[in-house]
């Protein structure tokens, strides 16, 4: 006779929360779960603890009282006198200027060196690699602090171009000093400007535009539209008759003409820098601590970007080189129309994250000086007001919102750029 | 008249004629010249330029790099020794200062480090040559040397920080009541019992039993070294010992993450998103002014502890965070087949992480490892800006000394040479790492 067993029954015990596959992911989650908290928690208590005993309030209420020190290089107007918030949206928009402008030449050296360590030429390809070795291998804080020092002792100090027989004289056509303290190159001016429109009212986000700039700005992208329009025309009569209509005096029409009447109408000249005294007055004064820093970083930065431009070329097949050369393409449109789009689609997410990395070793500024973010609302507004918690949190909130946003704005072009595939 | 060709020609030829000599154009020197200097017009005006380049860095750097300024002690001494030796140029003397060098190279090395106690951190790192040795070349060295790597981390900072001895000994026998609890305990309770027991019994021991038996055995048996505080560390004694700890620190941490991204659990999952987003969106620098100020507002008042092992926490965490990207991304390279191929074994989870799948992905992403880790050591020069001196917070003392105020070339070239040394010989090894576990799959 078979004995039947029944089949286990399905009541719960305690030990299945470990040992039943279909519990365990859920305890182990529970459990994680308990423990983050229980960690907040004691972050948490610990830190009411400590503020009390030292008798601080937590509190973002000092944001709005006058900040009580000066910022040597601001791209907006500041003084004393404004609040600590303004102060940070100073330093905000100065670590924006030097993440900008070190991208954009990051790029430009990063994708020459790159594309120079491939050269078929044996010294300068092995030139490059020294460079990028050398950038790569020695901490960016010390380059920049370099930088600074070899711009100070090297430099001749404004006094040197005093006098009738100066020790030092201006550079290209006198406009431009470079002195120990800084770079004075021309500003652009206009006798006629329009003004400059005020947003944001009163509040301490405020600032100006220039009419002026919006308007040469969108004289320029209604060009660069019209360029587009003249290519697309072109092409269109090339598909019907099989002839490329002559459009470059239109092309260089329509980019130079707008822009020069605007600039008449405008009465565009460029106010130069002149020695006054001790120092030089006009123009535009770019801090050495900004160029230090800027030129530290677009050099440190160009030789990762020129590995990632240097592998992103080797991932092309050496056969799409071939096919297209086979198709009667010259070199520079192979590199144009065949290697360079395959080549970018691996080039830019590593590209973006050099990006990234650049903006966050801009915060490194407070070791030459410039007052970016860190150097206002982490550094003098943090030891002004005590008040470690809020600024540290705040600072490191918007360091997050930059980078977040960089990744996502580059993810987004990354997508458009990035192969559909099946 | 036949039609054999041999009949119609005079000569056939029945032996192969003895090869030729290349062309003397595109052998030796000549021939390597022509292929890779001058190719064609636009090549070689490249090659003159890249020659005038260089034979002009060369002409500068050389008469300034040989100055006969060894044993000068102050900037001022060096000028008049250059003046001594002719070396005027337009712009005041031209040629290098080397007497900072020769002053303060050993605190660029040590910092304020007691000059008696110079060989503990000597000994230090150089015992970490045998230590790393049988995980770095495990196919040169014997196995048994692994026992000498398990001592090293406690034998490290006893060698650095000094102090009795008891307390390496204790930290360690947490680690080994921890071995034999699971070892012993297992049988009795059943494995996942004796690990939450062993778990308990070790954090009992460190928090609370540790410190009276070390304090009895200290007072019985007073076995110790002199001690050194941490703001006598300096120097590229204190990079390394930042880098070191936190690159072995965060590659077990990083691989945690990196699982824990990659798991199907959420919660567990979005925690480790969370962290990682979070760290890598922020620069390391504020991360160390937290370390600096306000870790002492987040832990429980009265605890005071030490600004390096403050400044190692924040690194190993934020250095841990990239490892989890860069391991992620060997894990996301490794092809299914080997998932469901650990699955179909009937593997479990951890081991088919550590039997098929890690073994695999850690190998991938041996090139993002290595750079990581030189990232960190390279990051290692921000703690200046917090105020401890490694050679950069100690290259602006020597700058704002009254006798070497002026200088920058010959220190900023010294500081990046041993940098440069460091981080190259990682970046070689990780090439050679490469090379050696290549098994040839593409």
């Amino acid at each position: 006779m078979a004995t039947v067993t029944d089949p286990p029954k399905a009541e719960f015990r305690l030990s299945m929360l470990i040992y039943d596959t279909r519990y365990r992911s859920m305890t182990i989650q529970v459990v994680a779960l308990i423990g983050f908290l229980l960690l907040v928690g004691f972050l948490i208590s610990n830190t009411v603890q400590n503020l009390a005993t030292s008798g601080k309030t937590v509190g973002f209420g000092f944001l709005t009282e006058p900040a009580g020190y000066d910022i040597n290089q601001v791209l907006i107007e500041y003084n004393n006198q404004n609040s600590h918030l303004r102060a940070a949206f100073v330093g905000l928009l100065n670590t924006l200027l030097v993440a900008v402008l070190g991208c954009i030449t990051a790029t430009v050296i990063g994708v020459i060196i790159g594309v120079l360590r491939l050269s078929p030429n044996w010294l300068i390809a092995r030139l490059t690699t020294v460079y990028v070795e050398m950038f790569r291998n020695v901490p960016v804080l010390l380059w920049i602090v370099f930088a600074m020092a070899i711009l100070i002792e090297t430099l001749p100090a404004p006094r040197a171009f005093r006098g009738d027989d100066p020790e030092a004289t201006m550079k290209i056509f006198d406009t431009v000093a470079i002195t120990n303290r800084g770079v004075y190159v021309p500003e652009p001016l206009f006798s006629r400007s329009l003004g400059d429109i005020h947003l944001f009212g009163t509040s301490s986000m405020n600032f100006d535009i220039s009419l002026d700039l919006l308007l040469i700005i969108a004289v320029v992208v209604a060009s660069i539209f019209g360029v587009r329009a003249i290519k697309r025309n072109a092409d269109a009569t090339q598909e019907k008759t099989g002839k490329r209509p002559t459009t470059w005096y239109l092309t260089l029409g329509t980019l130079v003409v707008p822009l020069l009447v605007v600039l008449v109408a405008l009465g565009f000249h460029l106010g130069y820098p002149a020695l006054q005294g001790f120092n030089f007055q006009g123009g535009t004064y770019l801090r050495n601590s900004l160029i230090a820093l800027w030129l530290a970083l677009s050099l440190y930065t160009a030789a990762f970007i020129a590995e990632n431009v240097r592998a992103g070329i080797l991932a092309i097949s050496a056969g799409q080189t071939e096919a297209a050369g086979a198709l009667g393409l010259r070199p520079n449109r192979i590199m144009r129309l065949v290697v360079l789009p395959q080549a970018l689609r691996v080039i830019i997410p590593p590209l973006i994250s050099q990006y990234l990395n650049l903006t966050k070793n801009s915060s490194l500024a407070i070791a030459v000086g410039y007052m970016d973010i860190t150097g206002t609302l982490m550094g003098i507004t943090l030891n002004q007001t005590g008040k470690e918690l809020e600024t540290l949190l705040l600072g490191m909130l918007i360091y997050l919102i930059i980078s977040l946003s960089i990744s996502a704005l580059m993810n987004w072009y990354n997508n458009r750029v990035k192969l559909v595939e099946r | 008249m036949s039609n054999l060709h041999a009949d119609t020609v005079a000569f056939v030829r029945d032996t192969m004629l003895p090869q030729k000599e290349p062309p003397a154009s595109t052998v030796g020197l000549l021939g390597w010249g022509k292929k890779n200097l001058f190719t064609g017009p636009f090549n070689t005006i490249v090659t003159i330029l890249c020659t005038a380049f260089i034979a002009y860095v060369l002409w500068m750097l050389i008469p300034w790099f040989f100055s006969p300024t060894w044993n000068a002690t102050s900037l001022g001494e060096c000028r008049e020794m250059l003046t001594a030796a002719g070396k005027v140029g337009e712009h005041g003397t031209s040629g290098a200062c080397w007497g900072v060098i020769r002053e303060r190279w050993i605190q660029l090395l040590f910092g304020f480090y007691p000059a008696e106690l110079y060989w503990r951190p000597i000994l230090a790192f150089v015992l970490l040559a045998p230590a790393l040795a049988p995980v770095l070349f495990s196919d040169k060295v014997p196995g048994k040397l692994l026992i000498f790597s398990a001592i090293y981390p406690f034998l490290f900072p006893w060698l650095l920080w000094g102090g009795t001895i008891w307390s390496p000994i204790c930290a360690a026998l947490g680690f080994v009541i921890l071995y034999a609890v699971v070892k012993y305990g297992s049988e009795a309770i059943g494995q996942l019992g004796a690990i939450i027991a062993a778990v308990v019994a070790a954090l009992v021991w460190w928090l609370f039993l540790s410190g009276y038996v070390q304090d009895g055995l200290a007072a019985v048996i007073p076995l110790a070294i002199e001690p050194v505080a941490s703001r006598d560390f300096g120097g590229m004694m204190l990079s390394i010992t930042i880098g070191v700890v936190a690159i072995a620190c965060s590659l077990p941490l990083g691989i945690v993450l990196a699982l824990g991204r990659q798991s199907d659990l959420l919660i567990v999952k979005s925690l480790c998103v969370g962290f990682i987003e979070f760290i890598r969106g922020v620069p390391l620098i504020t991360l160390l002014f937290v370390a600096s100020t306000l870790l002492n507002i987040f832990l429980p008042p009265g605890t005071n502890f030490d600004i390096i092992l403050r400044v190692i926490i924040m690194a190993t965490l934020f250095s841990a965070a990239y490892m989890a990207e860069v391991i992620r991304g060997g894990l996301a390279a490794l092809p299914k087949g080997q998932y469901e191929g650990a699955d179909s074994l009937g593997l479990d989870y951890w081991q088919a992480q550590r039997l098929i799948i890690m073994p695999q992905a850690l190998k991938i992403s041996i090139p993002g490892i290595v750079s990581t880790f030189i990232g960190l050591f390279k990051d290692t020069t921000l703690v200046s800006v917090i105020g401890l001196l490694d050679p950069l917070g100690l290259s602006n003392s020597i700058r704002a000394d009254q006798a070497w105020n002026g200088i920058v070339w010959e220190l900023y070239m010294f500081i990046a040479a041993l940098f440069f040394l460091f981080c190259f010989g990682m970046s070689r090894y990780s090439m050679y790492l490469e090379r050696k576990l290549q098994t040839g799959h593409r």
